[in-house]
């Protein structure tokens, strides 16, 4: 069946054939690929064209049993189909009173969507990214052989699929750590900070003594406000920190989607309404509160409680911005957020966070140092603006996430991402006729 | 691929000496790397295209293109997607031929329907074999205003125009499933060489403003544009004129 697909952002969608199989008829499915080759997808929150194949086959989501076990050590590992969403895993994990060990912002990717974008949450700065929580994955090689991979046991074509969009080829299953907690609650420190110097010196000296951290900048605001924001933090809920309908029901797992967006609206994303939302949101905020009990899903996942949230950016669809540079390279994050509030462009709230020391994924995104993640409505005119921010990342040392990408050049790409080249070469032995090929692998010719 | 800002990475110019064609070319030039396929008839114009498009930082290969040759083009679409997908293509060739001369005299008449109509939809059918197979791709026709009420000044050129703007709409709706995506533009008078000599009509733009809507039509994703964009209403005014009114008009 012929389907037009898009990423999150709804931008630059292409037709391909996508196909339903079972993990079993992946290597038949490969020998038949037609010039066009095949990429898997998940659930499509990938923002750009990384689960898009333009005139060849889609895989959908390969869905199958969850398991858990224990290592010779106690530790909890579960053994998952890559088409089970995290919604489905945390919902078994949280009946075993276990947690997924990273989640993103969204319940609704799929692990092997996570292993192929390797995914970082608000742990990353103490847990690293979702590869570095992988014991193996099993994967369907252009050969049609499954291979089971891990770390230690084939540490080229692991550390090449964790973080390669999927081109290295399809992963069937996948065995990680689980995370053991005592509720579905996390315990919640909330502080506002006026400005960009402050919060960095506060996410520096802080975020290490808490699991997960987080800011949401409010990117219209110039001048001495310039990057002010909330700071969320947070750690697990112990069993005696529970009170109310959380100490009532500890377990309580995320539900679906309260509302839905049914159709998309025009002209709402624009500089007044954006500006309006962003000031009542910083109003509200308490100033300073310490221990809030908030469930999983609020702390983590906001915008899952809203279905197709994405529709409300219009017609033309949004573009995602994801940035790391270096540590010592806080300067270049104010440089980005100044660019952004004097190009008056509406942007909801961005995000900054602290990452950890990255793992050896030839293309996975952490690097030490500080992430800015912006939403914009798409337009032609955004092209001056980003490509600004893209030299103002590339002279800090930084790239960019390629979940999120959907306009870098092949050039500025290569300069981002050194071992694009490994990338390349590991790729063409393992995959001489291409079978694995996606509108962003041919876009940034990988 | 065209990217989520409408900026493509490759883009094929049938007519490509056009002055709308080259404007286009080297907006996209701006935005990044670009690979340009320019077909067009071998000679001192098509060189110096070639030349102008390679000192934006494009890679520029040149094609032979002949309009009336419609046997070829398949071969040539093929031949210009050999080098990866083709992004956008722009349709940007015809002929303006002398309005009386092009209803008077049979062979003019018959090269002006060969150029301005059996041309387009020759190259948009091999076009769109070629969408189907890469699963997307922009394809934009340079139309006209004189096809949307043909008139008696320019009926000729107006009737081709008009057929070749009806193909390539309903082309944008066949192509829709399979990821293509066509725009037809249509302007007014522009200042190019092809219209060089002649009186300007109201609302002239030049190449310039002609390549600006372009780049946004296909960025939006829009299937038509008027280029000025005023001209939509005029022309949607100046459809609905009784025809003895019409013919004392001005035009």
């Amino acid at each position: 069946m012929t389907s037009l697909l898009s990423g999150w952002g709804r931008t630059a969608p292409t037709a391909a054939t996508l196909v339903e199989a079972g993990a079993s008829d992946v290597p038949a499915l490969l020998r038949q690929a037609i010039a066009r080759g095949v990429i898997a997808r998940g659930l499509g929150r990938s923002y750009g064209d990384a689960a898009q194949n333009a005139g060849g086959t889609v895989l959908a989501p390969l869905t199958g049993p969850t398991t858990v076990a224990r290592a010779a050590d106690g530790t909890p590992l579960v053994t998952v189909a890559a088409g089970t969403s995290l919604h489905d895993l945390m919902a078994t994990l949280l009946a075993q009173r276990l947690f997924v060990p990273v989640t993103p912002g969204t319940r609704y990717v799929t692990v092997g969507g996570a292993i192929a974008a390797d995914i970082h949450g608000k742990n990353n700065h103490r847990d690293g990214s979702f590869g570095d929580q992988l014991v193996s994955l099993d994967l369907v090689t252009a050969d049609g052989r499954l291979r089971t991979v891990g770390p230690e046991s084939d540490p080229a074509l692991f550390w090449a699929t964790v973080g390669g969009m999927g081109l290295t080829g399809v992963i069937t299953a996948a065995t990680l750590r689980a995370l053991p907690v005592e509720s579905a609650y996390v315990a919640v420190d909330t502080e506002r900070v006026p400005g960009i110097n402050e919060l960095v010196d506060r996410m520096r000296a802080g975020d290490d003594a808490y699991h997960y951290s987080v800011a949401w900048i409010d990117t219209l605001a110039r001048g001495r406000s310039l990057g002010r924001a909330v700071l969320t933090r947070a750690d697990h809920a112990t069993a005696d920190q529970l009170r109310g309908p959380a100490a009532r029901d500890p377990w309580a797992a995320p539900r679906g989607p309260r509302i839905a967006v049914p159709f998309t609206p025009p002209g709402l994303v624009t500089r007044p309404t954006v500006r309006a939302f962003n000031e009542v949101w910083f109003r509200k905020a308490p100033r300073h509160r310490v221990g809030e009990l908030q469930s999983i899903a609020a702390y983590f996942h906001p915008l899952d409680a809203v279905d197709d949230w994405n529709r409300l950016y219009g017609r033309r669809g949004m573009v995602q911005y994801q940035l790391v540079v270096p540590d010592d390279a806080e300067s270049a994050v104010t440089e980005a957020l100044r660019v952004l509030a004097d190009a008056g462009r509406p942007s909801f709230l961005a995000v900054l966070k602290r990452f950890g020391p990255g793992n050896p994924g030839l293309l996975s995104f952490p690097m030490r140092g500080w992430t800015l993640a912006l939403d914009l409505p798409a337009s032609p005119a955004l092209g001056p603006m980003f490509r600004t921010l893209d030299a103002l990342v590339l002279e800090a040392g930084g790239r960019l996430y390629l979940a999120k990408d959907s306009r870098l050049s092949p050039e500025t790409f290569d300069a981002m991402y050194e071992q694009a080249d490994d990338f390349r070469k590991l790729r063409r032995d393992l995959d001489p006729a291409g079978v694995f090929q996606s509108d962003l692998g041919r876009r940034l010719q990988l | 691929m065209l990217n989520a800002l409408g900026e493509p990475q490759s883009l094929l110019l049938l007519g490509g000496t056009s002055d709308i064609a080259l404007a286009v070319a080297a907006r996209y030039a701006e935005s990044g790397p670009l690979r340009v396929v320019l077909a067009a008839r071998p000679g001192p114009r098509r060189t110096e295209a070639v030349t102008r498009l390679s000192a934006l930082g494009a890679v520029v290969e040149a094609l032979d293109f002949e309009a009336t040759d419609t046997a070829s083009h398949p071969a040539l679409v093929e031949q210009a997607a050999s080098g990866g997908d083709l992004d956008v293509v722009l349709v940007a060739f015809g002929v303006l031929g002398d309005e009386e001369q092009a209803w008077q005299d049979h062979d003019a008449a018959v090269r002006l329907a060969q150029v301005n109509y059996v041309g387009p939809v020759s190259v948009g059918t091999a076009l769109a074999a070629q969408v189907r197979r890469q699963g997307h791709g922009v394809i934009v026709f340079l139309s006209s205003v004189a096809g949307e009420r043909v008139r008696r000044s320019n009926f000729a050129y107006g009737a081709s125009k008009a057929g070749a703007d009806g193909f390539y709409l309903g082309l944008g709706e066949a192509l829709r499933e399979h990821g293509g995506h066509v725009l037809v533009v249509r302007p007014g008078f522009v200042h190019t060489k092809m219209t060089e000599g002649r009186d300007a009509a109201p609302l002239s733009v030049g190449p310039d403003e002609v390549a600006e809507a372009v780049v946004a039509g296909v960025a939006d994703r829009k299937e038509l544009v008027w280029v000025p964009a005023a001209l939509r209403v005029v022309m949607s005014g100046l459809r609905h004129v009784p025809r003895p009114l019409f013919r004392r008009l001005p035009l």
